[in-house]
């Protein structure tokens, strides 16, 4: 099983974690100023790369608190994690 | 040693080489890809086209699926192109000239709580008005069409009825791609494998060629049929889409005698079980819920499905897992696929299929070729635009999508 560093509890197994999407989605300022594609792009449309992906993860079995990792799609790999409220470390993939 | 006959088969396709042009490229070879190109072929008369695959013709999701094929979806607008798809099975066999295993064997959507009935119930009334074959079962009725299932009160998640399709059942998935394949050759359409797209060149809002590992193929039409790369790909023509990659796992067992009369699908218990002609029992789950490419996911899903299928199947406790693998689904917001048109002119997406898009594979291929040739959406994928996330006129199958579909 996959360990996910939580920055405040240390390693842990996947399964007590909660996925949270992408990461860095802040809600919009003035929703009813908003055309309908960019409420559907908020609302539905996500990135989906192939390699590094800012996420968001709760640690649902473990202290209960939310966080950010990158962590690369294509292999798995977790590169950063750091709390929320950080800007998205720079890392890459190797 | 005494040598073996080493004599090999007749091939199914040819293995050519990329031509500098063609009037459409379709960018994935597996199911969707091949049906795709077979019916541009058979039903609109276009046959300079090439399907380009990165890797080997069906190697993807099409060799990974468990097989399931049904129609019992909720919505009109899904009702109508899954039982347009079942149709075309019915029939598919003879019009591929090829045996594809196709086993009408029914399927259960088994019920466990008060609202499971509601939901499911409902389901059977609206797809009885569809057209679709549908009835409910009380849980007596459930053991008689499949004995093995513990009908029992007295366990966790109790079998309270469940919803049965008799159309519905599985096929052998390589001998579909196969078939479809070989008749895709036959009419002269390119296959062309070890060729990954790496570049849309789009000029003035319009397609107008690819690049690939294989060189540049010049076309003013590019059908993508990419499953989980759909985002990967659509990126290029600098398309953002509402779609997340997944890892989906799925299992077989050892060979064992038949047991398993037919397919059984539980959304609460959260698992879906069938017997291949073989012999294994093929089993299937959720996804994972991070998203993924890497073909390969976490073993305690594996872990919490063989415990579903316990509690479901007592029989199975001592079958021997043989093999576990992942394949890459591309889930949308409301669990219905995305296939039309796009803003830019000559390139068409297929994708959103998520979880279910084996049993969709002769359906979509005909709408999706239709899409392509006409360059508007034949009306059972018309439902299925882009613009829906837009508009708000979603499509959602997340009850009838089950577990997984």
């Amino acid at each position: 099983m996959q360990l996910i560093p939580c920055p405040w509890c240390g390693p842990r197994e996947e399964a007590e974690y909660h996925y949270g999407g992408q990461a860095h989605i802040a809600y919009p300022e003035d929703p009813q100023g908003l055309t309908d594609e960019q409420w559907a792009q908020y609302v539905f449309f996500r990135d989906n790369p192939k390699g590094p992906f800012a996420e968001r993860w709760l640690h649902n079995a473990g202290c209960r608190r939310w966080f950010n990792a990158v962590r690369d799609t294509a292999t798995h790999r977790l590169l950063a994690v750091y709390r929320s409220g950080e800007p998205r470390p720079e890392v890459s993939s190797r | 040693m005494t040598p073996v006959n080493v004599e090999h088969p007749d091939f199914l396709w040819r293995n050519p080489d990329p031509a500098p042009g063609y009037d459409v490229v379709v960018v994935g070879g597996g199911g969707h890809g091949l049906a795709t190109a077979y019916y541009l072929a058979r039903n609109h008369g276009i046959r300079r086209v090439a399907v380009l695959e990165k890797g080997w013709l069906a190697g993807g999701n099409m060799a990974r699926n468990t097989t399931i094929i049904r129609s019992n979806y909720l919505w009109d607008e899904s009702a109508a192109i899954y039982e347009h798809a079942l149709k075309l099975w019915e029939g598919l066999e003879e019009d591929l000239g090829y045996p594809l295993l196709f086993s009408q064997r029914g399927v259960l959507n088994l019920a466990h709580t008060l609202q499971d009935v509601r939901e499911t119930r409902r389901r059977v009334y609206a797809n009885q008005l569809n057209g679709v074959d549908a009835e409910w079962l009380e849980p007596e009725q459930v053991a008689e069409v499949c004995p093995i299932v513990n009908t029992s009160p007295d366990v966790r998640h109790p079998v309270l009825g469940a919803t049965y399709q008799p159309r519905a059942g599985i096929a052998k998935h390589d001998y579909v791609a196969w078939g479809f394949a070989r008749r895709a050759d036959e009419y002269g359409i390119d296959l062309i494998q070890d060729c990954e797209v790496t570049g849309l060149d789009i000029r003035g809002g319009r397609i107008v060629g690819v690049d690939t590992t294989r060189g540049r193929i010049a076309t003013g039409k590019v059908a993508l049929a990419a499953a989980g790369h759909t985002s990967v790909l659509a990126a290029m023509a600098g398309l953002r889409l509402p779609l997340q990659s997944h890892p989906l796992q799925a299992l077989v067992s050892e060979l064992l005698e038949p047991v398993h009369p037919t397919v059984v699908m539980s959304n609460a218990v959260h698992v879906y079980v069938s017997q291949a002609h073989k012999g294994e029992l093929v089993m299937g789950a959720g996804i994972d819920s991070q998203n993924g490419y890497g073909q390969r996911g976490s073993f305690h899903i594996i872990e919490r499905q063989m415990a579903a299928a316990l509690e479901l199947f007592p029989v199975f406790a001592r079958a021997h897992l043989l093999r576990s693998w992942a394949g890459i689904v591309d889930t949308t917001p409301d669990a219905s696929p995305i296939v039309g048109l796009t803003p830019v002119a000559g390139l068409y997406l297929n994708c959103g299929w998520g979880t279910g898009g084996f049993k969709a594979t002769p359906g979509v291929g005909w709408c999706f070729a239709h899409t392509v040739a006409h360059d508007r959406p034949h009306p059972y994928n018309a439902p299925f635009t882009l613009e829906r996330f837009t508009s708000g006129a979603l499509v959602d199958e997340h009850g009838a999508a089950a577990v997984a579909h």
